[in-house]
């Protein structure tokens, strides 16, 4: 197990160094920061000036040379256009995206595990059928319209819920998480479920698929003939069967709502970090956008990792790093 | 008795929503479209930046809704001579921590100017001709230029004063804290979020006299949908940028209203005017090159002008939110000539002048252009394309995000280029100098200058102008020099765009031609 962890790690940073390069090159390839920061109206020397003040007059090797040594030592530049460390812009938002990615993520457990095993016991009643039709219909649906259609109602014309922003906050152990009061609550759940709604219908479909193919096996028949409990056949023999396939996708999904909540994030103006990387490439704010991407492949990175864990847990036969099987 | 008992209790809960309501009315949310970066008044020289923190300092130099200067920090101001300028001071002012302004603290501004750490777009342009500061008197300061500096209060309009012992040790995450965020404006510092909100609170103290609002919250909602759900749920009361095509909507809505102004940006056209024999994407109709550069000729350009119908960009395409140009700024600015009119719409006449220089069968050009940075820009180049092809020229259309575009364009990789300006000094002198003068940006000259366009009879009417301290004189000489360059097509002006707010019922915006979002600026309507 250990030697397994670390060369993970060793594999990981190996990823890392080859990810913050290539995202320096294409930065630089795009285009000049300085022609979108400066103001149009300054002259020669200022633009001269900017240049140097964000070190973008030295070449790129140098450059990069240069985000490596502070990389090494925890700093990974300063932000072009907000003049803060990189690294802490993201922190200061990275609680807001982590808490909305969980609750969509909970959403879409909570509520699709239970109605895809539904639809698969009982595939043709007519519940199990508006419930494939709905999932069709979360799968299709783009989510900014969604959102859209979701602040129109809730908002606009019912005025129940607040179409933007994070409400009131409080901290948990330095973090703070807006799901402990009323007013978080209520700006937490509408871009929640905008962003649960692909999830939850994607889990449906897995476990419904799952299911129906679950419950045709023969140790399922074997457990009835056997005369135990309906609960214990669905809970234990089916669900535990099925779930390999449903953790790997949960964990991928959860990563890339971390990381790509864009859309959402927009619309509903949360103060999360899709909005934040969207906005640093417009602006071609280069130490941010580098420096986010490799805080989103540790994520992926630690994400992978505890689903490898979780799958030795539910499944005897997957031994961790390779080990030869025990017989 | 019981019914005496429920009429006090129905006035009392009358009373007490009445209070929640007065209170709540002195508090005001405004939806932003873009962020603002810093509380650091000389960090970022940007448009969003330079409006917020105009609620929090003031400078020397106000700018009322048209752009016409007014007093702020300083009362009055004169030129003595060609190289000197004075400004009298404003008495009995004070900093939100209590201390008194004077002309120490100008000077101290003055100097941070220029040096502020890591400053992506520095201010320094604005207080770079003063060459030598005398304080006559607390109040009275003199100002002196190596050469005459006509703009100096247009210029130090721009730049906010902040307490002279700030201004020497602050750096700019002092500003973001709150910690230095002290100016002498009519509202404090509460709160920044970067890329979220700023909230204000009122400055009862303010030498301005009182303001309508005790709190006044800016959200960042750069999303034009989400802006505009945002007002209509009532979560702000007014939004600044209204998308183009939400404004029927909320133009019949009774609960809301709509204002426009003309601003003080120009949608134009750079043609590329590197070198005599190509310009890049311009060729024959069969791909191969031509023999010259026909953006050199000045009746193509004119061709290329009028080919296009200003009239029909403006009502379908901008929903009459643009007003067709004739030159750089319309005429309610300073130096714009009224002799000048936009060219009218004439595809024979444009088809005649094709023909005359040479290209009777047309030629076939790309048509270049942001597609994230003016309002409607890449439907703008999608037109202009369609009106070309009326006049037999082969027009493609390559439209690309403005973090890419403008690095290329400034390269001169482009031959037709869709561009815009917002002319900050609102003087139409400032706009030639920078998008029309022959390139020479040692001195100032031509730096945005992307076509190369060079004409030495308007180089030194403009000039001439722009080291003309007398206004009418240098009104007349700027007239002059605009109407050489138009009636040459140094460049193809396109429209100017009007920008729109709308707000809740029962509050009143008065538009400002900066496009800037002041809550001074709206009062609750009577």
């Amino acid at each position: 197990m250990l030697a397994y962890a670390i060369r993970r790690l060793g594999q990981s940073l190996f990823v890392l160094v080859v990810m913050s390069f290539i995202v320096f090159l294409g930065v630089f390839a795009i285009g000049n920061p300085v022609e979108l920061l400066v103001n149009p109206q300054a002259d020669a020397i200022e633009r001269e000036r900017a240049t140097a003040a964000l070190g973008l007059d030295k070449p790129l090797p140098e450059q990069y040379a240069v985000f490596l040594a502070g990389a090494v030592k925890g700093d990974l530049g300063r932000s072009f256009v907000y003049n803060i460390p990189a690294i802490r812009l993201i922190m200061e938002r990275l609680p807001a995206t982590l808490e909305l990615a969980l609750a969509a993520t909970v959403m879409g457990i909570v509520l699709g595990i239970p109605l895809g095993l539904y639809a698969g016991l009982r595939p043709d009643s007519t519940f199990a059928r508006g419930i494939m039709a709905g999932s069709i219909m979360g799968f299709s649906l783009p989510t900014f319209w969604v959102g859209l259609v979701l602040i129109m109602v809730f908002s606009v014309q019912l005025g129940w819920l607040p179409p933007n922003g994070r409400g009131e906050t409080v901290s948990v152990l330095g973090v703070p998480v807006s799901f402990l009061t009323r007013d978080g609550l209520a700006h937490l759940f509408m871009p929640a479920l905008n962003l649960a709604l692909f999830k939850l219908s994607l889990l449906i479909r897995l476990t419904r698929a799952g299911t129906r193919e679950a419950v045709l096996q023969d140790y399922v028949k074997f457990a009835r003939a056997k005369g135990l409990s309906k609960r214990r056949v669905i809970g234990v023999h089916i669900l535990k069967n099925i779930l390999i396939p449903i953790v790997t996708v949960i964990g991928l999904e959860l990563g890339s709502v971390i990381a790509f909540a864009i859309v959402t994030e927009s619309i509903f103006a949360w103060p999360g970090t899709g909005k934040l990387l969207i906005d640093s490439i417009n602006q071609l704010d280069r130490p941010v956008i580098v420096a986010y991407l490799m805080v989103i492949v540790t994520i992926f990175i630690a994400i992978n990792f505890i689903v490898d864990v979780v799958y030795s847990v539910l499944d005897p036969r997957v031994r961790l790093g390779g080990a030869a099987p025990a017989h | 008795m019981l019914h005496t008992l429920r009429i006090a209790a129905a006035s009392l809960l009358a009373a007490v929503l009445a209070f929640n309501a007065g209170a709540k009315d002195r508090e005001v949310s405004i939806g932003l479209q873009s962020p603002v970066t810093s509380m650091d008044p000389h960090y970022h020289n940007l448009s969003p930046n330079n409006s917020l923190l105009l609620h929090v300092y003031d400078p020397l130099v106000y700018r009322d809704a048209n752009g016409k200067l007014s007093p702020g920090l300083a009362v009055s101001w004169k030129p003595l001579d060609d190289l000197t300028w004075e400004f009298k001071l404003r008495r009995n002012v004070k900093f939100h921590d209590g201390s008194p302004f004077t002309a120490e603290d100008v000077v101290a501004t003055y100097k941070r100017v220029p040096n502020v750490p890591n400053s992506p777009s520095s201010m320094a342009t604005f207080v770079k001709p003063i060459v030598e500061t005398k304080i006559v008197d607390p109040y009275t300061i003199i100002f002196k230029t190596a050469s005459p500096d006509v703009l100096m209060p247009s210029d130090l309009a721009a730049v906010d004063i902040i307490p002279k012992a700030i201004a020497e040790k602050a750096t700019t995450e002092d500003f973001n804290s709150g910690k230095a965020a002290i100016g002498t404006g009519p509202y404090k510092f509460e709160e920044f979020v970067p890329n979220s909100r700023v909230v204000l609170k009122a400055n009862y103290a303010y030498w301005g006299g009182e303001e309508p609002w005790d709190r006044i919250t800016f959200k960042i909602l750069s999303n034009p949908a989400a802006r505009v759900a945002a007002l209509l749920s009532g979560d702000v009361q007014m939004i600044e940028s209204v998308p183009t095509s939400d404004i029927a909507k909320i133009g019949a809505d009774k609960n809301f209203s709509l204002v426009d102004k003309v601003s003080n940006r120009v949608i134009y056209v750079h043609l590329n005017q590197w070198n005599d024999k190509s310009a890049p994407f311009v060729t024959a109709k069969d791909g191969k090159p031509l023999d010259k550069n026909p953006f050199k000729d000045a009746r193509v350009r004119r061709a290329l002008s009028i080919a296009i119908n200003r009239e029909a960009i403006a009502s379908r395409i901008m929903e009459k939110r643009a007003i067709p140009a004739s030159q750089l700024l319309d005429y309610s600015f300073f130096g714009t000539s009224k002799k000048l009119k936009p060219p009218k719409y004439d595809p024979e006449g444009a088809k005649k002048l094709l023909a005359e220089a040479g290209y009777p069968n047309g030629f076939a050009l790309t048509i270049h252009g942001p597609n994230n940075r003016y309002i409607n820009d890449d439907k703008i180049a999608q037109a202009i394309a369609q009106f070309y092809a009326r006049i037999g020229l082969e027009a493609k259309v390559e439209t690309m995000p403005s973090a890419v575009y403008f690095t290329r364009a400034t390269k001169g990789d482009f031959g037709y280029m869709l561009l815009g300006w917002g002319t900050e000094s609102n003087e139409q002198g400032s706009a030639m100098r920078s998008l029309l003068a022959t390139r020479d940006p040692d001195h100032g000259m031509g730096v945005n200058n992307r076509g190369r366009y060079s004409n030495p009879t308007f180089d030194k009417q403009l000039t001439e102008a722009l080291v003309t301290m007398d206004d009418k004189k240098r009104d007349a000489l700027l007239q002059q020099a605009a109407e050489t360059v138009m009636n040459d097509t140094g460049l193809i002006p396109i429209h100017y765009e009007v920008s729109t707010w709308a707000t809740a019922k029962g509050l009143k915006y008065t538009p400002r031609t900066d496009q800037y979002t002041l809550a001074t600026e709206l009062k609750p309507a009577r």
